[in-house]
């Protein structure tokens, strides 16, 4: 017979009652004589929180919560047959809903067969042989599909601008440059699914009538690229790309380009400069890309994830995938939940799920146990979410109404650690680094914004700073040329708007509640708690505590960096923070 | 005399026009070509810049500005091992610009220099490098580490170091 090993973790992560139960565990195996066959091991970590102590079953996977001295003897002979406890099982309490993510890890992403066996390349098949370009658009409007790299337009709406465009040399692009500092949902697909993107812009170019396409991808991305190039290699040799696709009179023929990391290359009229080899800075528009874009021709560009989602619409239909979803916002959308979150990862879920549930029921909470302060989503063009409007729906609709954005899809957990001016400065500085420079508003007063910031967080600023900020914000948001600009303000607008009394505890009392702001803390060390172990003496990089054993230690503040080195190390919490 | 003189820089150059030619001298290839140039040099010397313009038959100037643009193009040699230190969100809220600090320090670098002066290391930020679950992040010669602390950045240098010693006696 198969070994069993049940793994137990107490998920309030006290190993006292693990290592309690792990003895009531041994001898419910030794009562039924089962020592040879289940074999018990205490797990570091299982990835489920919050419901008591877990045990998982290896190697069936079975997941058993809120285990107590009362249902051990009940598992034990369960696992010693074979049986499955429904009533103890991990009752998953929100679902992801896997769409764009459906074939990620499940299969083998470099054998197109794979594919094939989930249905792939049968939506293309079904375009070309049961669908006029027309009826393809119509079925992506009953759909109801947005784009998912950052704005929302509807796709099926691009898709026909640039059908209804004049010309026979027309582009798809598919947007892969991935921008968002804390996100990474495009390179999991491509890494996990290429065919499902191929096969996306496959029916885009079919749609509007294109011969050729371009996948953009960042360069950062070595492994997403070489699993691109061998997924064309593969659709090639099948006839799903090249001349006369599947014996259809459709040709259509993709390659690949490399961003070159500038930030700005996401933006459309960027992106096309740059595969047309000149400096990635945006055009005035219009003309749109629709109209005349890649060549002056007429294009479309779509996201990674938007792209993605295709090939689900066609095998399943526009009124299944409308059926997922808020009024305004239908289908999944893929976040990476990242920061001071226990499981951070990739999640999908649908449109309309709470913030608080990602969060909390997917997420598992805040690591170590500290109070979540704001979650941001949208990264450099996004906002944060306090934690009073954690209920609220992701749908476009409902993360604007709160001054941020869905944006790509990065999910950052913050909590009392994180300063929010610290924040706003931090995505600032992202955006003033990766302007192109070509226009005064967004070059201006980004510099300008981030002067304020910083001499706020030094302690220096002063309450109109505040009026100022809103001030350039407002300018930079009409006048700037391209979106770049235009939202780089938002995350100091929406730390403005939830968090003014934090900004105004930097100003005013010149405190930094996190203990970010270096220049508004002070280390010192607190004589009673300090044991005098030298240990914050032999860490300090810049020699700032002195003392002996004796007297004491103190701390320099002349020389000190505040690099925080000794608050750290101290295992007595002897060093202060003020 | 002219003819001469190209002559020499088409021979030092051999590998440049081959790159050149892979792309069948295309103007809108110049950003792979760019790629494929610095892989061969590890960074873009001013005569590199030149020629490939000379080649392209366009002016030196866009060829720069090209250069200057993207971030990933470096006008400047760098070290053997480049170290690259995410600077995306995730690392930033779990401190990656304390592994900043810590590193300049280790490796001694000074104002804005960012390569070591035995010509060894070359330390930069970049955003996000796709590995947020593991922030925060850090890749040498693009080996990704990842949940580097204050102790496991300097260990690496370390290592590095040891190992470069080791080669060298
Ligand atoms: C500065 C800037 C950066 C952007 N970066 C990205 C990106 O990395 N990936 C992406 O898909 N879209 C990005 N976008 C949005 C694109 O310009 C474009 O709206 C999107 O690719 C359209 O595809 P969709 O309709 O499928 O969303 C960026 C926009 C701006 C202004
Ligand atoms: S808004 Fe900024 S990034 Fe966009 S064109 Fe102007 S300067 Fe360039
Ligand atoms: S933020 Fe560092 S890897 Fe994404």
């Amino acid at each position: 017979m198969e070994k069993k090993v049940i793994l137990i973790k107490d998920t309030g992560f006290k190993s006292d009652t693990t290592r309690d139960i792990q003895s009531l565990f041994l001898k419910a195996i030794r009562d039924i004589g089962a020592e040879e066959s289940i074999q018990i091991v205490r797990a570091a970590d299982l990835g489920i929180y919050n419901q008591g102590v877990v045990v998982k079953i290896l190697p069936d996977n079975t997941v058993y919560t809120h285990i107590n001295s009362d249902n051990i003897d009940q598992i034990v002979k369960a696992v010693h047959k074979g049986e499955v406890l429904e009533n103890l099982l991990l009752k998953d309490r929100v679902e992801q809903t896997r769409i764009v993510l459906r074939n990620c890890g499940v299969i083998d992403p470099e054998n197109i067969e794979e594919y094939f066996s989930k249905g792939g390349y049968t939506s293309i098949a079904k375009c070309l042989f049961d669908l006029t370009p027309a009826k393809v658009i119509k079925e992506m409007k009953k759909s109801g599909l947005r784009g998912r790299g950052g704005a929302g337009f509807p796709t099926w709406m691009k898709w026909s601008f640039a059908a209804n465009s004049f010309g026979d040399e027309k582009y798809v692009i598919c947007n892969a440059d991935e921008g968002d500092p804390g996100a990474y949902m495009d390179r999991s697909v491509l890494e996990g699914d290429p065919h499902s993107v191929i096969e996306g812009m496959t029916i885009a170019g079919y749609a509007i009538g294109a011969k050729h396409g371009y996948f953009y991808i960042r360069a950062e991305y070595p492994l997403a690229i070489e699993r691109v190039e061998n997924a064309l290699k593969q659709a090639y040799e099948r006839g799903l790309l090249g001349k006369n696709i599947l014996g259809s009179d459709f040709s259509f023929d993709l390659e690949i380009r490399l961003g070159a990391g500038a930030f700005v290359c996401g933006e459309e009229t960027a992106l096309i400069a740059s595969i047309e080899g000149k400096r990635g800075t945006p055009n005035p528009r219009p003309p749109y890309p629709t109209d005349s874009g890649l060549w002056k021709k007429p294009s479309i560009i779509n996201n990674v994830e938007t792209l993605a989602n295709i090939s689900a619409i066609f095998q399943k239909g526009g009124d299944w995938f409308s059926s997922i979803g808020t009024e305004k916002s239908k289908g999944t959308k893929v976040f990476a939940v990242t920061g001071k979150v226990k499981n951070s990862g990739l999640v999908e879920i649908a449109m309309g799920t709470s913030i608080k549930d990602i969060v909390y029921n997917i997420g598992g909470g805040v690591l170590n146990e500290k109070q979540l302060v704001a979650v941001q989503t949208g990264g450099p063009s996004g906002g944060v979410i306090p934690k009073k409007h954690l209920d609220t729906p992701v749908s476009y609709e409902h993360l604007q109404e709160l001054g941020s954005i869905m944006g790509s899809g990065g999910m950052i957990v913050m909590d009392e650690d994180d300063c929010m001016v610290d924040i706003s400065k931090f995505y600032l500085k992202f955006c003033v680094d990766e302007s192109c420079g070509k226009c005064a508003p967004c070059r201006i007063g980004g510099y300008q914004m981030l002067s304020i910031l910083n001499k706020i967080s030094e302690g220096e600023g002063e309450l109109e700073d505040m009026d100022k900020l809103h001030r350039i914000s407002q300018a930079m948001q009409k006048a700037s040329l391209c979106a770049l600009g235009q939202t780089a303000p938002n995350p100091v607008i929406s730390t403005l708007r939830y968090f003014e009394d934090e900004y105004k505890q930097h100003i005013i009392d010149k405190k930094c509640r996190a203990g970010k702001c270096s220049k508004l803390i002070q280390y010192t060390i607190n004589p009673d708690k300090c044991k005098r172990c030298r240990l914050c003496v032999t860490n300090c990089p810049v020699s700032a505590i002195t003392g002996d054993r004796e007297h004491g230690y103190t701390i320099d503040q002349e020389k000190c960096i505040r690099c925080g080195r000794c608050f750290e190390v101290c295992k007595f919490e002897a060093i202060a923070r003020v | 005399m002219e003819k001469t003189t190209q002559q020499k820089a088409m021979r030092k150059f051999t590998k440049i026009c081959d790159i050149v030619n892979q792309y069948n001298r295309d103007k809108s290839k110049l950003i792979p070509i760019l790629q494929k140039v610095q892989d061969e040099y590890r960074y873009l010397p001013e005569e590199v810049l030149t020629f490939v313009a000379t080649t392209l038959n366009i002016p030196p100037a866009t060829v720069y500005g090209v250069a200057t643009f993207y971030a990933h193009f470096t006008l400047s040699p760098r070290g053997k091992y480049v170290i690259r230190i995410c600077d995306g969100t995730a690392c930033h809220v779990k401190g990656s610009n304390k592994l900043l600090e810590t590193l300049r320090e280790k490796l001694n670098l000074k104002d804005k220099n960012t390569t070591t002066s035995d010509m060894l290391f070359t330390l930069e930020t970049v955003s996000c490098l796709g590995a947020c679950g593991l922030a925060p992040v850090l890749v040498i010669n693009d080996v990704v580490h990842g949940q580097v602390t204050r102790e496991k950045a300097i260990k690496l240098i370390d290592e590095i170091i040891e190992k470069e010693n080791k080669n060298a006696g």
